[in-house]
């Protein structure tokens, strides 16, 4: 098991170099070169080829490589084309908890919701709640994220007017716990958008994986030596069950992030994924590799950490 | 077809112990075929969505209006006989756009899911029959592919290019999604590669080629065909969701999804939800019927999978 940890560890690292080199190859395909948005007529050419020059533009390719491999290491991706030559960095730490927080509500509501219900629809299969619980699977799953966040602000918001159609906070003027619950509010409506794909399908592998589980011979055994039904829930079943639900979680972080760049669209949310498509709009590559390499950073860390949990949780596995 | 009175001549003892008559003397498709057609949520499935596709097909007949057409006098006005579902905010008739948008999802659906497809059986098998150092590289590269989300990835080659159009939209998702499809069809071929009539065709002199696509693909067709459909469902919502947000194909084309921008004014979407609830539900209703024959085909193809 460690000598599989290590090695895994070991694939990471190469993994981390090609997803650089990657990043910054697509940004040197761009055309032309980063001005060529802002051109203004009335400068005079040889003004932008001293910038250039400046900035390293003209220098070979790997040498502009290193160069920003060595300060992304360091967090500096450099300044913004855009925003005003500000620190890329400046612009993610701002919105960077923005886009956390909430991924944690959108996961939060996937397992609060995914979990109990796949669990009863194994245990009473057939059932009213279970039929019910396939079908907003199936509609979790078909229902663009975009549409149903649109949904959700025409009847909840404005039709109802529970909830808040966009933005973080109402105001600056409150504070404290006021403010928590506040932020709290805002970001209902959008963590559940982000989180209904992810919540339809732990739904169905829940169930499955319960029904897998209660099939088994030790669940058998454990009911005919006495155990009480909960006990076998608790201590026998649920055990098991769990291990690929929180595996999967692991490579969740794709789709979370994927699914945040819409989502915060439709909510006009602040978060990293209103960030990138401004960027990818206004073509501000700075901001687009520093954030393609988080992503993606996130995501090797996530399946790392994935196949880590499994190998410690579940020694039927074997790797040589 | 009255299946009742089929008797099939080598009906022996032995197989009308665990198997139902009707099943002897079948192939394996049309065993799967029988199985889909049994499936009541696979049948309704293929039913709304050659609807769908009929409509599309039949978008001149059922309206009058050119869908890139903008009357200038004529923005933004509610449904009335003339304009059924009303116009838009460039004053182009919203029924139209709906009819014509549904052949340009439709079709960069299924081209997308074709394109990927091809990627995916090409390095697929070439992976999973090869093994050793190919598989290793070509893996390492799906890897590479999947450590960016797919919106990320396409959206970073959207901006690198100039004017997007059907063909190069199609190019850039089947670029960015074949990896999921590679795996699965590497693993189907890692487990054939070990059976005995691989063997014996290599035994008789057949070419990897031959081997490849006359005797391992047939056998590998289940999930492909499966997850080729389950494919295009995801293929119209990546559209939908690219145009939506202004990366997709561009206007005046109509698609589904660009027809929803239009709601991210929450004027439209308060008071037009005529503009941007029907193309949803369009996107919705073709998403779930192609769901629901990608599941019947999984039932179908392999019967003790029904429990997911």
């Amino acid at each position: 098991m460690y000598k599989y940890i290590i090695r895994r560890i070991l694939i990471f690292i190469p993994m981390l170099f090609a997803l650089s080199v990657v990043v910054f190859a697509l940004s040197k395909a761009a055309p032309g070169d980063p001005f060529t948005t802002m051109l203004d007529p009335n400068i005079d050419r040889s003004v932008f080829e001293e910038r250039k020059e400046a900035l390293g533009l003209n220098d070979p390719i790997p040498v502009q490589y290193f160069r920003w491999v060595s300060s992304a290491v360091q967090g500096d991706f450099g300044e913004s084309i855009v925003y005003n030559q500000r620190p890329v960095m400046d612009l993610i730490k701002v919105r960077f908890w923005n886009t956390i927080y909430l991924g944690i509500v959108a996961l939060f509501f996937t397992l609060i919701v995914a979990i109990p219900i796949g669990i009863y629809s194994a245990r009473n299969p057939y059932s009213l709640l279970d039929y019910g619980a396939t079908g907003f699977s199936f509609l979790g799953l078909a229902i663009p994220n975009f549409f149903f966040g649109l949904l959700a602000i025409y009847f909840l918001s404005i039709q109802f007017g529970w909830f808040p159609a966009q933005g973080t906070v109402s105001g600056t003027d409150v504070s404290g716990l006021e403010e928590f619950i506040d932020r709290i509010h805002h970001m209902i409506l959008p963590g559940i958008t982000l989180g209904l794909a992810g919540t339809a399908t732990y739904m169905r592998y829940m169930r499955s994986e319960v029904l897998d589980v209660l099939g088994s011979d030790y669940i058998r055994t454990a009911k005919a030596k006495g155990m009480s039904d909960r006990n076998v829930l608790y201590k026998h079943t649920l055990r098991n069950a769990l291990i690929p639900i929180i595996t999967l979680m692991g490579f969740e972080f794709g789709v979370l992030i994927g699914g945040a760049v819409i989502t915060e669209q439709v909510f006009n949310y602040p978060g990293l994924g209103t960030l990138f498509l401004d960027a990818i709009i206004n073509r501000d590559y700075p901001i687009v590799m520093a954030l393609a390499l988080i992503f993606g950073i996130f995501i090797l860390v996530g399946n790392l950490l994935a196949d880590i949990f499994y190998s410690v949780v579940d020694p039927r596995i074997r790797y040589d | 077809m009255d299946t009742e009175t089929v008797k099939t001549p080598n009906n022996s003892p032995e197989y009308t112990e665990d198997k139902s008559s009707d099943e002897v003397g079948k192939s394996p498709y049309q065993l799967a075929l029988r199985r889909f057609m049994k499936n009541k949520l696979a049948v309704i499935g293929v039913v709304t969505l050659v609807i769908i596709i009929l409509a599309s097909l039949a978008a001149p007949l059922l309206t009058d209006h050119d869908p890139t057409d903008s009357e200038m006098l004529m923005i933004e006005r509610p449904p009335s006989s003339e304009h059924i579902l009303g116009t838009d905010g460039s004053g182009r008739d919203n029924w139209a756009r709906l009819l014509y948008g549904s052949r340009i999802s439709l079709i960069v659906g299924f081209s997308a899911m074709f394109f990927t497809l091809i990627i995916g059986v090409i390095l697929g098998s070439i992976s999973g029959y090869y093994g050793g150092k190919i598989d290793g590289l070509i893996m390492r590269f799906t890897d590479l592919v999947l450590a960016l989300p797919f919106l990320v990835l396409a959206l970073t080659i959207m901006s690198l290019v100039e004017n997007i159009t059907i063909t190069l939209f199609v190019t850039i998702i089947a670029l960015v999604s074949w990896p999921n499809l590679t795996r699965i069809i590497r693993g189907s071929f890692l487990s054939l590669r070990e059976q005995e009539f691989v063997l014996g065709a290599r035994s008789i002199g057949a070419s990897d080629m031959r081997i490849i696509f006359r005797h391992m693909i047939p056998n590998a067709i289940g999930p492909i065909v499966v997850n080729a459909t389950l494919m295009v469902a995801i293929m119209i919502i990546a559209e939908s969701g690219l145009s939506f947000i202004g990366m997709g194909i561009p206007q005046p084309q109509p698609t589904w999804g660009n027809m929803l921008t239009e709601a991210m004014s929450v004027r439209i979407l308060r008071e037009h939800w005529y503009t941007w609830i029907p193309p949803g539900l369009c996107i919705l209703v073709t998403v779930l019927a192609i769901n629901f024959i990608g599941d019947g085909l999984r039932d179908a193809f392999d019967p003790k999978s029904n429990q997911r």
